[in-house]
């Protein structure tokens, strides 16, 4: 258990503990798929949406983008399980204000506008989002953009395409190098 | 294994055996093996379900994108299991590992962790697995600064069990020289990275030999061992290792154990009390609670080894023979449920190390260095008692990494698709002074019906688990000495983090409720006099030798040491002694 204490606390030290879990740990229960996909907690419509924000966030560039991953059923399912109903409002209003905001700056609904309008809007409401996290006090609630984007990479990076495209993935390593080269550029392992 | 071995309590109730174990994790396991193998017939008694090896490790070879959560626990998880939310031991793949904290309730005058296990194999089958000796400065540490009892071992009477559990556990490590821990039977050790290898030698110069960091010792196989592979570095131990490359029950003690014909097993059974007969004064054997039937039954034996974990062993006592010893079968001495200890973390260091960008690790080692006790040593001298020692690890960050800063889009998915810089981290484990006044008891206080204290018998009533029994009431805490040690280990841990090279180092105290450290030790401590200890230099109950308590409830102090490998020494030597008194036919 102390490795992962240390782990744990590392990550706690690096603000990468995860909203709604304790760590990124890349291993879990057997799937009950016949119970999972019955019940939604966003509307189809949020659902779709989240899809494009979260390939807006991690987009196709060699290796496909979250979208590819059903990104949106996985947020879906995750803030519906895991996440307090604190939490869940704060996501719902979240991703509204991004529907909303979207709309009166650029006049066209998210989903019809471009591929470079969402990366500029996204941009902007990271940037705010860090802005007020930079004032947070303790007790304030996590900024919905935070919750996003760590949604977005721990479904995407765990997926199988995130996993074993854009990261890479061996199961049983069978051996430790502890000096193992590495060339600028090289793939980070999809898990540790 | 196979289904046969496993009994149900209707079969056996008119059976006899020569040993009961009660418990099957890491000290009930080898009690099991070591009796077994010298020809006695025993009966293990888990209260958990069955646990089979491989065969129900279910998620350990699931890929990550086979898993449900990713990890993360359910809001009704959170709900249903409060206590192991408190820390880092709520994961997706070990929720079903966990205690059910409704059915099992424990209440807190004073705040405490308690992680409990409640299946085949215990906490054998998720333990972190470092496993160090205990030193002879450790076993005379009490008598030398005259705190509670001398323990009644030294070091030289467990060293040859030592040897005897390593050799046949495997324990991975390297040979270090240091009086403060002692070198043991390894296998090869496993590698530290290029960065940890670097740090090591930096604090090897400034502090001039006389701090040390090395590659832990693990209980993880860098050899095969007969019936077992080696460790395939896929640091999901926590699952179960589909190899057999680590120490549990399963993988180990329970096979050998089953050779021999002579083990049966029951499990979903609660040890309820011992029996105590009063005229010959020595246990008869143990009365259990299935936990299906809720009935009871009664199972003879010559002798009982109690290794149901620290503070359940002592509720087990405290439990037996009330008709003599009102507060439970060893409370003779006073000292029944008192001392508990554990090891105080939940503090450290760390930093961002620079450079290294052409290296990167292959494999998922489930281990990271050891930095041993340097202070109250070899001239050394602070303000506090006794020690503490770290663990840590380096490693280049990967996708996890924090996201807040970072924009989104390609650069976003560019860069966390490749590995960050280095980071070192650590964190201490330190000593807890035995003290009479931490301690556990039976909660006999009345509950409301909202579950407040009252004094009203018509009103309330005590607190019962699932089947109606007693639980248990923690009143413990960290005190002055361990205090003044937490500032010292952080400031320590953030020096040598700094003589390292390393940047932007941090430091974390996040304070430490007892049983936290998942090292719950003391409360039947061993001792020399049956007036100021509950248990005999050979772990027998001083009121009634036929009954061996073993596990972490046994320690008279506690080191700073990761502990089992200590558990599992003590209970094969005290099982290799019963038998030979067995033999002489004085027990």
């Amino acid at each position: 258990m102390d490795r992962r204490t240390i782990i744990k606390q590392i990550s706690i030290m690096t603000g990468a503990a995860f909203i709604g879990g304790e760590i990124f740990i890349q291993s879990g229960c057997k799937s009950d798929t016949s119970k999972l996909q019955s019940v939604s907690f966003f509307s189809k419509e949020q659902v779709s949406l989240l899809d494009e924000i979260g390939e807006t966030i991690l987009p196709q560039t060699d290796t496909p983008g979250a979208k590819s991953t059903q990104i949106g059923s996985f947020i879906d399912k995750i803030v519906k399980d895991c996440y307090s109903s604190e939490q869940q409002n704060i996501l719902l209003s979240g991703i509204e204000e991004i529907k909303s905001g979207f709309e009166n700056k650029y006049s066209i609904s998210f989903f019809k506008g471009e591929a470079s309008q969402r990366e500029e809007f996204l941009n902007e409401v990271n940037t705010n989002m860090i802005q007020k996290n930079k004032n947070k006090k303790k007790d304030d609630p996590v900024h919905y953009f935070l919750m996003l984007k760590q949604l977005t990479i721990l479904g995407y990076f765990t997926s199988e395409t995130g996993a074993s495209q854009a990261l890479n993935y061996i199961a049983v390593p069978g051996k430790y190098d502890g000096s193992y080269p590495y060339k600028k550029g090289d793939k980070a392992w999809a898990t540790q | 294994m196979s289904d046969t071995i496993y009994i149900n309590t209707k079969s056996l109730k008119q059976h006899t055996f020569d040993a009961i174990v009660v418990g099957s994790g890491i000290s009930g396991g080898w009690a099991a093996k070591e009796l077994t193998e010298k020809g006695l017939k025993v009966l293990m008694i888990e209260r958990g379900p069955k646990h089979d090896h491989i065969k129900d490790y279910k998620t350990a070879s699931l890929h990550p994108w086979e898993t449900e959560y990713k990890g993360l626990t359910t809001q009704q998880q959170r709900e249903d299991n409060p206590v192991v939310h408190r820390g880092w031991a709520a994961t997706e793949p070990v929720m079903n590992a966990w205690v059910n904290e409704k059915d099992c309730p424990y209440t807190e005058i004073k705040p405490f962790t308690w992680w409990r296990s409640y299946r085949m194999g215990g906490r054998s089958v998720i333990w972190g697995r470092q496993s160090y000796r205990w030193s002879e400065m450790d076993f005379e540490a009490n008598a030398k600064d005259g705190i509670a009892v001398d323990w009644p071992i030294r070091y030289n009477d467990i060293a040859p069990w030592y040897d005897h559990v390593e050799k046949f556990i495997g324990v991975s490590g390297t040979k270090q020289g240091l009086a403060q821990l002692p070198d043991g039977q390894f296998q090869p050790g496993m590698d530290l990275n290029v960065v940890e290898k670097d740090v090591a030698q930096k604090i090897k110069n400034h502090f001039k030999g006389q701090r040390h960091l090395f590659i832990g010792r693990i209980a993880n196989l860098t050899s095969d061992l007969p019936g077992r592979g080696k460790c395939q570095y896929r640091n999901r131990c926590w699952e179960g290792c589909p190899y057999g490359g680590y120490f549990s029950t399963q993988s180990s003690t329970l096979p050998a154990a089953l050779a021999t014909g002579n083990l049966h097993i029951i499990t979903g059974a609660i040890a309820k009390q011992i029996l105590y007969d009063k005229d010959s004064k020595k246990a008869t054997g143990v009365e259990i609670l299935d936990t299906e039937d809720n009935m009871t039954y009664e199972f003879k034996s010559k002798i009982v080894f109690v290794c149901a974990s620290a503070l359940n062993s002592t509720w087990l006592l405290m439990n037996s023979a009330t008709d003599i010893w009102p507060e439970g079968l060893g409370s003779s001495s006073g000292e029944l449920g008192h001392n508990v200890m554990d090891h105080h973390y939940n503090l450290g260091a760390s930093g961002k190390i620079e450079g290294f960008e052409e290296f990167y690790t292959y494999g998922r080692r489930p281990n990271g260095f050891y930095i041993p006790r340097f202070v109250n040593l070899n001239g050394d001298k602070r303000d506090y008692l006794r020690g503490f020692g770290y663990q840590g690890s380096a490693s280049r960050e990967g996708w996890q990494r924090d996201v807040a800063e970072l924009g989104i889009g390609s650069d976003l998915k560019n860069a966390l698709s490749t590995p960050g810089g280095w980071k070192i981290g650590s964190t201490g484990f330190g000593e807890i002074l035995p003290h009479h006044d931490n301690r556990i008891l039976l909660d006999k206080r009345l509950y409301d019906k909202d579950g407040l204290v009252t004094s009203d018998p018509a009103i309330g009533k005590q607190k019962t688990d699932k089947w109606g029994l007693p639980v248990l009431s923690m009143d413990a805490e960290l005190r002055e000495n361990e205090l003044k040690m937490r500032k010292d280990i952080v400031k320590e841990m953030k020096e040598m983090l700094e003589v390292a090279g390393a940047k932007d180092v941090s430091v974390w105290d996040s304070g430490h409720n007892m049983g936290h450290g998942i090292h719950e030790m003391g409360t039947a401590r061993m001792g020399r006099d049956s007036k100021t200890s509950v248990l005999n230099g050979w772990n027998q109950v001083w009121d009634a030798p036929n009954v061996f308590v073993t596990d972490g409830a046994c320690m008279t102090s506690s080191a700073c040491q990761n502990p089992s490998l200590t558990y599992m020494a003590l209970t094969a030597r005290a099982a290799n002694y019963a038998v030979s008194e067995l033999k002489k036919q004085n027990l």
